[in-house]
């Protein structure tokens, strides 16, 4: 009878400490889940304000807009059906160019607009990401409408 | 020529090996000498695709751009040593690299398993033929670095820039050697399986074998890592991609193997766990492949979106692991294994080890597939934010490297007297706190991350310390010191790591600005002047170099150079860090865009003690060697 109320009790901590490492586990795994969207479905989904979350598309010929004396910089991101603008401030990657795809991560401003926390790079200039080939694939729309890079501006 | 030549030997290779696997059930019927049929052609895989990998190389050299792999992967004006480590830059031309080194382990295999049962080893080489039958077809079909270009191009397409660089030459083969050496473990694990039988023996034979895996994992994730670090231009040398997790998870599995052995042989313990690990090292060795290859990732590693590779790679890993596991649920019950055993016992230690390791893993696993899944179901795109694997990793691991340092010496010092384990408790509690405490003062910035690091770091140090101590001054003669020795560089090394890892993660400082000539910046006591920019030709490539000077305290301390390239036939630009390595860290500078007229921005970091990351994953590959060379002597010797 001790014996077997000692193991229950055993048992039963088991479990609890268990479930309680597992809840921690899921709510870390979904607290840093990051959703992707492109500027089309951006209009589609209601995030909180401030919510951080992933942009993909392709660069916008000719939106590429550089502080002079910052590293500021202002682009637009679009699927060839909407578009976003995007602000960022820091050193882009060295494949960023206009006609190219990118992923950006940051959040959506009251006016629109999108403030980038992060611009990833991507290592290969005829490489799209497969997240901005679907997207953009979605939207029926040729992408091949890559202009010839910038080169040191 | 030498690439029809190549194709040729690749295929014939194939054939070899499906002559090594046929040969036991169907040369068996007629010749009784099937045996030796098995040992040469397991032995002749090697030097055909040796020679096929050559003719690569050869193609390579001599500008052969009616090779499409060639032309797509070189160019004229490349360099040579590149043009060399071009074969192995693409998909198409790794996976040759991949089976040359699968032969060359199947090679080493067959050469040092003399000492097994006839019949084991016959089924052991078959496996191992199986598993390179399975990699030439999809080489042969659906990768081949031999096809041609329908029409000859005048010049290649280059070498992506980014991987014309030392540390791609030698990244590559490291990481595949360890990769491909868990196939031998694989192997191995399902002949036990087969034939009912995984003793002691055994355990220790095969023991060297994922030991050296183990250090070729290491060292070639480490010098993924440091490739990361100074070419990447971002000053990170850990990013928690897929691509890394895909190489980390193996490495995982495997040093729980290698602990879990040691009590196979020792005890005979845990050999169904230990079973089960060998199968699931090579399985996560072959998905690491899979999800590299199959293009599902934004890579450098991912090069082609061929669907037909990701689902070759699936199927071929949904088989290996289906019929290892079919193999062990109808077999395993000759491993009955002893689950008695005391608290303070080696046994015990271990499994604490191998659960740690292998949840860590799992934890690892979810955050690199489950997107994927998402994704293929057309759920949802989303992606996995290093936050998580910061949050789960650290806790698992944490105890895991405080039990490395203390686990050796508990064992030790457990079969002498009981009450100098007590003793030693307060001992080291003592040294720990005379040593963590007054670290503080010296950090001008400090958090719990440091600490724990530098406790960590302390802890595992004075213990092996005392350790070499006590064995040295009770045993005198050196055997057992230096049968320990692997074990202890390795310990060290990962406390070296750790130490690493968590300073330059907490005090790491970074500033991003824009600077013109002979403008100076501040960054904690350092300070950058920007000298002068100009402009020079390299090989293929156009560059603007920066010269900064680093003072210290008005003192200079070091120049340094970053630049940043465009590359010729590409038009890639290419960011190169300039860095200079200090006791303390590396002070680190890169090269941003061009803002307007002689301004630039620039990207300063001081790296505090990065370098004990790569120093300590130096240090767990040589104690990984050592291991191997003094239980060679040790078997050698009891003969």
């Amino acid at each position: 009878m001790k014996k077997r109320s000692r193991r229950t009790i055993t048992v039963s901590i088991a479990i609890i400490s268990l479930g309680l490492l597992f809840y921690f586990f899921v709510q870390t795994f979904s607290d840093n889940l990051l959703f992707f969207r492109s500027p089309s479905q951006i209009n589609q989904t209601e995030f909180p304000q401030g919510y951080i979350f992933r942009v993909g598309g392709m660069v916008k010929n000719e939106s590429i807009e550089r502080s002079r004396d910052s590293t500021l910089v202002n682009f637009v991101i679009t699927d060839y059906s909407e578009e976003i603008k995007v602000n960022y401030k820091g050193i882009l990657p060295d494949l960023f160019r206009e006609g190219q795809g990118v992923v950006v991560r940051g959040f959506l401003n009251e006016d629109g607009t999108f403030t980038a926390e992060e611009v990833l790079a991507k290592h290969d200039e005829t490489y799209m990401p497969p997240e901005v080939a679907d997207s953009l694939q979605e939207k029926n729309t040729s992408y091949d409408q890559t202009t010839k890079s910038l080169r040191f501006d | 020529m030498s690439s029809y030549l190549g194709y040729f030997l690749i295929m014939l290779g194939l054939i070899n090996a499906s002559l090594l696997v046929i040969s036991k059930p169907v040369f068996s019927r007629i010749t009784s000498n099937y045996d030796s049929i098995i040992q040469s052609t397991s032995k002749l895989q090697f030097p055909l695709l040796l020679a096929s990998f050559v003719c690569l190389i050869l193609s390579f050299l001599y500008d052969d751009f009616s090779l499409k792999y060639v032309s797509s992967n070189s160019n004229s004006s490349l360099p040579f040593y590149y043009k060399i480590s071009a074969t192995w830059a693409g998909h198409e031309g790794s996976m040759l690299l991949w089976c040359l080194i699968l032969s060359f382990w199947m090679y080493l295999a067959s050469k040092y398993s003399k000492s097994l049962d006839g019949r084991f080893r016959n089924s052991f080489l078959s496996i191992l033929g199986l598993l390179n039958i399975g990699f030439l077809i999809f080489l042969a079909f659906t990768s081949n670095p031999f096809e041609r270009n329908i029409s000859i191009p005048i010049d290649g397409k280059d070498l992506n820039p980014l991987l014309q660089d030392f540390g791609l030459i030698i990244h590559p083969p490291m990481l595949y050697m360890g990769y491909v050496g868990l196939s031998v473990v694989f192997s191995f694990a399902v002949a036990c399986l087969i034939h009912r039988d995984f003793s002691p023996e055994l355990a220790r034979w095969i023991r060297p074998w994922a030991l050296a895996s183990w250090s070729f994992l290491t060292l070639g994730i480490a010098l993924g890592s440091w490739w990361a670090y100074y070419e990447l231009g971002w000053g990170g040398w850990w990013f928690w991609d897929p691509v890394e997790n895909a190489s980390f998870m193996p490495w995982l599995i495997t040093t729980a193997l290698i602990h879990s052995l040691i009590t196979c042989e020792q005890k005979s313990m845990f050999k169904n766990w230990t079973i089960i690990l060998a199968i699931l090292a090579f399985s996560l060795s072959v998905l690491g492949t899979f999800l590299v290859r199959s293009g599902i990732l934004i890579s450098v590693h991912s090069f082609a979106n061929d669907p037909a590779r990701g689902i070759y790679i699936l199927l071929f890993l949904a088989a290996i692991l289906g019929v290892a596991l079919y193999i062990y649920f109808k077999n395993s019950s000759f491993m009955n294994d002893n689950l008695k055993f005391k608290l303070l016992s080696r046994e015990s230690f271990f499994l604490i080890n191998n659960i740690l390791l292998v949840t860590a893993t799992f934890t690892i696993l979810l955050g690199t597939i489950y997107p994927l899944i998402l994704d293929l179901l057309g759920l949802e795109k989303i992606s996995i934010g290093t936050p998580y694997y910061n949050a789960v990793f650290l806790p698992i691991m944490t105890p895991a490297i405080i039990l490395a340092g203390y686990v050796p010496l508990m064992l030790y010092l457990k079969n002498k007297r009981n009450f100098e384990l007590l003793k030693h408790i307060y001992l080291s509690v003592g040294i720990i706190l005379l040593f963590t405490l007054p670290s503080i003062y010296f950090l001008d910035e400090y958090n719990m991350l440091v600490l724990l690091g530098i406790f960590i770091f302390v802890w595992v140090i004075c213990n092996l310390i005392y350790y070499i101590y006590k064995m040295y001054k009770e045993s005198k003669n050196m055997t057992l010191l230096k049968n320990k020795l692997g074990m202890i560089f390795s310990h060290i090394g990962l406390a070296v790591f750790v130490l690493g890892a968590t300073v330059v993660e907490s005090n790491n400082l970074e500033q991003e600005l824009v600077m013109s000539p002979g403008q100076v910046v501040k960054l904690k006591n350092y300070q950058f002047k920007l000298n002068q920019l100009s402009e020079y030709e390299g090989p293929n490539y156009t560059s603007v170099k920066a010269d900064f000077v680093i003072y210290r305290n008005d003192e200079i301390i070091a120049e340094v150079f970053p630049e940043k390239r465009l590359y010729n036939s590409s038009e890639m630009p290419m960011t190169e860090a300039g860095i200079a390595p200090k006791i303390n860290g590396d002070l680190y500078i890169t090269l941003g865009n061009l803002i307007s007229e002689n301004k630039w921005s620039v990207r300063i970091y001081f790296k505090p003690m990065v370098r004990l990351i790569w120093l300590g994953a130096i240090l767990m590959f040589i104690g990984g060697i050592i291991s191997i060379l003094t239980r060679k002597q040790l078997i050698l010797s009891t003969k």
